[in-house]
Parts: structure tokens; sequence; C-alpha cells
């Protein structure tokens, strides 16, 4: 069990350096670099050299990659290009910031999604699942830019809710910001919600399926405890591992719909850092952004090996 | 001549075979309005050329944001530009680069997921975690890296996002060349001293297919949705091709008082990528697959 354990964090740790090799390599073969854009025109000769020479770009590529990478470890990412500023101050308040968006869509979602997914499945092909799965359907379909955009104008412009644009200084309360992310907050989790109560639903058709709820019917346990003590802790268990790859997967949507909404997260600033070739801060935020999606997998790897009980009669069997 | 009789039967039987999935998929409802959506798009595709009422990049200073009357069905946007025409324009693009894309990233990420599922080994494990750490990079970012590095023309975008979606097929063909490498027959394959190449042409590749083609079906309808979001974002087809997420972005600013610039675009994308996905959906129910414990990665 230990060994599973330990073994699951090695790996992890494995990608993350991989990830970060290519993310290095990947922004080294741009065309152009960052004396090139910071000089512009003036990039030749003595000031270009200058301009190596102070970021230290005039030293082989190995050797920045390994002072790069060792710093990063311990949270220095370097200077942003753009702002003349340390990466660490530049991200740390749209981190912040993208992750009030993404826990609230989180912690939203999955209630729903559990209640949405039960729901379905135990009336399955009657009135409520096809209604449900319909919505669904559409609901995880359709690109989050596209939802985004529908509900600033239904709700917004035509209704005139809410804000359609989020205009938030940097201090403000908690009940200051909610109206503002409200939008944003319903456009991440609508598909998301959609995906996980789609695989909650089939999880749970087949628990319902399988021998030992058969003869737990015919044993007579009344219908809403089996429900709860039989079905729903096996089905639940293969669960968890896909909701974290779905929740990996919202970090992209959550940087299309930032950038609808106009909301200061991490969104614009990946569009920013990419339109200006700011490499640093790209390099950064994806070792970030690919950081979060490893642990949130490891974590799920994790419950499941924690909560399976046939791993804890496969330790008592050595 | 015998061999020929055998090879065309065989041909034969395949075709009748695809015609059945078709049927089954068809009895469905919902299976059946996903076909339709999406022949209505393909059929919309191939014709949209010849019946398009106006240039699609005629400029009309003079018409600007006028809304939607019988002249102009759909109104126009911003430039004076029809969008109807724009919009039944709009998919050509994004259908071929993402079609193709698929195709694509079903190719050498079923081939290679086979290969390190048949070989296993050091190989296997190198390229598995080379497969982990690219699925944990989020797509937007990748695919944003590779557009600005290497420009956003079709012929660029094609390769970069087939490359970018086979990565999970490698997973799924890999998964499913594990179970099938168990079985009987390719022990008696290998007893039989079939080479690895071999094994994996005639014996692997007619038992994974199935699952292969789900997943390269799956990866269309999210292609479709990296597609148009880098539009959206501006990195994707340039100005002023008419494409669906450009136009959405272009229409946004605008809409609080020309809604008609966004909605036809608006209907078009997502009825493209619903009929994708349902078509998806009831091409693996009939292969007997179940789709909705994959997650969209």
């Amino acid at each position: 069990m230990l060994f599973l354990i330990i073994k699951r964090i090695l790996l992890g740790l494995i990608t993350l350096f991989i990830v970060s090799i290519i993310t290095f390599v990947g922004t080294e073969i741009l065309p152009g670099d960052a004396c090139t854009t910071y000089l512009e025109r003036q990039a030749f000769g003595e000031q270009l050299e200058a301009c190596y020479k102070r970021l230290g770009l005039n030293v082989p590529a190995y050797e920045r990659y390994v002072s790069w990478a060792l710093n990063a470890i311990q949270g220095d990412f370097g200077y942003s290009l753009s702002g003349e500023m340390p990466i660490k101050d530049v991200l740390g308040p749209k981190i912040k910031n993208s992750l009030v968006l993404a826990s609230a869509a989180i912690f939203i979602g999955i209630p729903i999604a559990l209640i949405l997914g039960i729901v379905t499945a135990l009336w399955r092909d009657k009135l409520p699942d096809v209604a449900i799965s319909t919505f669904t359907i559409f609901a995880m379909t359709i690109p989050e830019f596209i939802s985004a955009t529908l509900l600033i104008l239904i709700v917004a412009i035509w209704l005139e809710w809410l804000p359609g644009i989020v205009i938030v200084p940097t201090d403000v309360t908690f009940f200051e910001l909610l109206p503002n992310i409200i939008l944003p907050v319903i456009a991440i989790a609508m598909i998301m919600t959609a995906h996980m109560a789609r695989m909650v639903r089939s999880s749970v058709i087949q628990v319902m399926a399988s021998d030992y709820v058969q003869m737990a019917i015919l044993k007579g346990v009344p219908y809403w405890k089996m429900v709860f003590k039989h079905v729903l802790p096996n089905a639940l268990l293969p669960a968890i591992n896909v909701v974290a790859l779905t929740i990996a997967w919202l970090l992209g949507g959550v940087v299309v719909t930032e950038v609808v909404f106009n909301y200061p997260g991490l969104g614009r600033l990946v569009i920013e850092s990419i339109s200006n070739r700011d490499l640093p801060v790209v390099q950064a935020l994806a070792l970030i952004l690919a950081s979060i999606y490893v642990s949130i997998n490891l974590l799920a790897d994790l419950m499941t090996l924690m909560l399976n009980p046939r791993l804890k009669t496969l330790q008592i069997r050595k | 001549m015998k061999f020929n009789n055998i090879s065309e039967e065989g041909k034969k039987s395949s075709f009748s075979k695809v015609l059945e999935v078709l049927k089954t998929m068809a009895s469905k409802p919902s299976g059946f309005i996903g076909l339709s959506i999406l022949v209505f798009h393909i059929i919309l595709a191939v014709i949209s050329p010849y019946i398009a009422p106006y240039d699609y990049k005629a400029i009309d200073p003079a018409m600007m944001l006028s809304a939607p009357s019988s002249e102009f069905w759909f109104g126009t946007d911003d430039l004076g530009r029809d969008v109807f025409t724009r919009t039944i324009l709009g998919g050509r693009t994004a259908l071929t680069v993402t079609f193709f894309g698929s195709l694509i990233a079903l190719l050498w990420g079923g081939l290679l997921g086979i290969f390190c599922g048949l070989v296993g080994g050091k190989i296997d494990d190198v390229v598995m975690r080379v497969v982990d750490a690219f699925l944990s990079i989020p797509w937007i970012l990748a695919m944003l890296l590779i557009v600005s590095l290497l420009g956003t023309t079709t012929e660029v975008l094609i390769p970069a996002l087939g490359f970018f979606y086979g990565k999970g097929i490698v997973r799924v063909a890999r998964a499913a060349t594990h179970d099938v490498i168990a079985k009987d027959f390719i022990v008696s394959a290998r007893a039989r001293g079939h080479s690895n190449f071999s094994i994996m042409w005639n014996e692997i590749i007619p038992n994974v297919r199935d699952a292969i083609l789900v997943e390269g079906a799956m990866r269309w309808s999210w292609m479709l949705l990296g597609f148009s979001s880098l539009s959206f974002l501006g990195f994707g087809v340039s100005p002023p091709t008419p494409d669906w997420g450009l136009m959405i972005s272009n229409g946004r600013g605008l809409m609080s008082f020309a809604y008609w610039s966004v909605i036809a675009p608006i209907v078009g994308l997502s009825s493209l990528i619903i009929g994708i996905n349902l078509t998806a959906d009831a091409f693996a129910k009939a292969l007997g697959i179940d789709r909705a414990t994959k997650a969209p990665v």
C-alpha cells in the first residue's frame, strides 16, 4: 500500500520533469527571443549582446534549463519581460482570482452532478432521465465561449439582471464580488457538471445491473436503503478519477471563459503573454498549470487507493 | 481466382457491416437527429459556395449592422457584410480542418498505442510518461504556443491539432490492446511464429479498431471545440475568412444592439458540435462501447 502511494508520487514527479523539458524546449524554438522582442528594431550589434548578457541568454540552452528549473522549484520563475516584474508577483493575484472562479464552479458543480447523475440512473429511460440527459448533452457540447456569450446576451443585456463584464477593483469583499462572478461560474460549471453527471449515471446503471444488487432486491432490502448502502459507494468510487480529469480539463475552459468576461485571472495572462512573446511567463504558466493537473490526479489516485476495500484485503493477504 | 472471390466477399461484408452500423445508429431518435445534422452540415459545406447570395468579403458601409430583412436574411455585420452568406460558409474551414485532424490523431495515436501495448517494457514506460506529460499541459496553452510558433494556415492547423489530440488516443489504444493481448488467439499466433508486425496487423488491429474509432469520433467534437475556441481568441483562421468562432468574437462587442451578428454563427457552431456528439454517441452504442465513462482529456 505504502509502496503504491510512493510509486504514484514518483510517477507524478517524473511527469512534471518531462513537462518542464517540453515547455522549455517548446518556448526555446519559438522564433525570436526575449531580447529581439524587447529591443525590437534596435536588436543588433552591441545592444543585442548586452541584452543577452543581462538576461543570461549567452550561455548554452541546457545550462539555462538547469538554472531555470532549480529556481522554479523554489518558486522563483525569473522576471516578466513586459512589466520587468518578478513573475511571482505577476502570477500571484491572477492565480488567486482564477482559483476563486474554478473552486466556486467545482463546489457548485459536483453536488449538482451527483444528484443529476443518480436521478437519471434510477429513473433510466423515464421522463426525468430523458429531460435531464437531453439537457446535459447540450450543456456538455456547447463551447464555453458560446455559453458565456449567450449568458451575457440574455442575462446581462436583455434581462439586465447581472453585470456582463467583470470590473473588480483588487480589494473587494466577497459579497461585492459575488454578482460579478455568477455568470462566469455558471459558464464554467456547465460543461464540467454535464460530463460528471453522465459519468455518474452510467456508473450507477452498471452497479444496479450487477449480481449483488439483484441479490439484495431478491432478499427484500428496502429500495432506498439498497441504493444508499450498496449501490452508491460502489458506483462513486470509480467516479473519483474521472472527476479529477474533468476538473483538470476545466483549466482550459477557465482560460476561455475569463477572456469572454474580461475577468482578471490566468486566462487573460495566458493570451497576453503569448501575444507579447513573454516567454518566461509562458513557461511559468505551463509549469504551474501542469502541476495543478498532476496534483489533482495524484490526489484522486490516492483517494481511490484509500477507499478501495480490495486493496485493504490485498495488504492483509500479504 | 478463388482467392480473389474470397477477398471480394470480405470487402462486401465489411461494406454491409458499415451499412448495418449506420442503420443501428439511425434507429434511435438521438442517433437519427445527430446523423441528420451532421449530413446537413457536410452537404451545406459542399454546396454553400454555389448558393451564397453575396460575396463573403464584400464590404458595404451603407448597410452596416442592418437588422434581418428580406434582402439580408440574417442582417449584416459591422462592415456591412451579409451574415447569412458568412454563416453558411463559416463551417467549411472548421469541418475540413477538424475532420482531417482527427484522422491524423486516429492514425498516429492508434498505431503508437497498439505498439506500446504490444511491446511493453521500457519503451512503453518511456512513451507513456511523455504522453502523460503532454496530457498534463492544458490544451489551450499548448495550442496557443503551437499556433504562435507555426502560424494559423490550414496546412499547419491540421497536423498541429492532429498531433495534439492524438495523445489521448494513445492511452485508449494501449488499454484496448492490453485487453486483447492476453487472449488465446494471440498466444497461438505467437506460437505459430508470427512476427510482432503481423500480429499487430492481422490480430490486434481488427480487435481494437472499434474502440479506437469511437475514441476518434469523440476527439472530432473536442477538436472542433478547440479549433473554434482558437478562432474565437483570435489565434485561429485569419480574417476575412468566414469562420463561426471568429464571427462570434467580432459580433460580441456589438451584440447589445446587433444580436443577429452573433446568433447565426452560434446556432451554426452549436448545431454542428451537437450533431457530431450525438453521432459519436450513437456510433459507440452501435458498436457496444460505453462512452459516458470517459473523461474529456
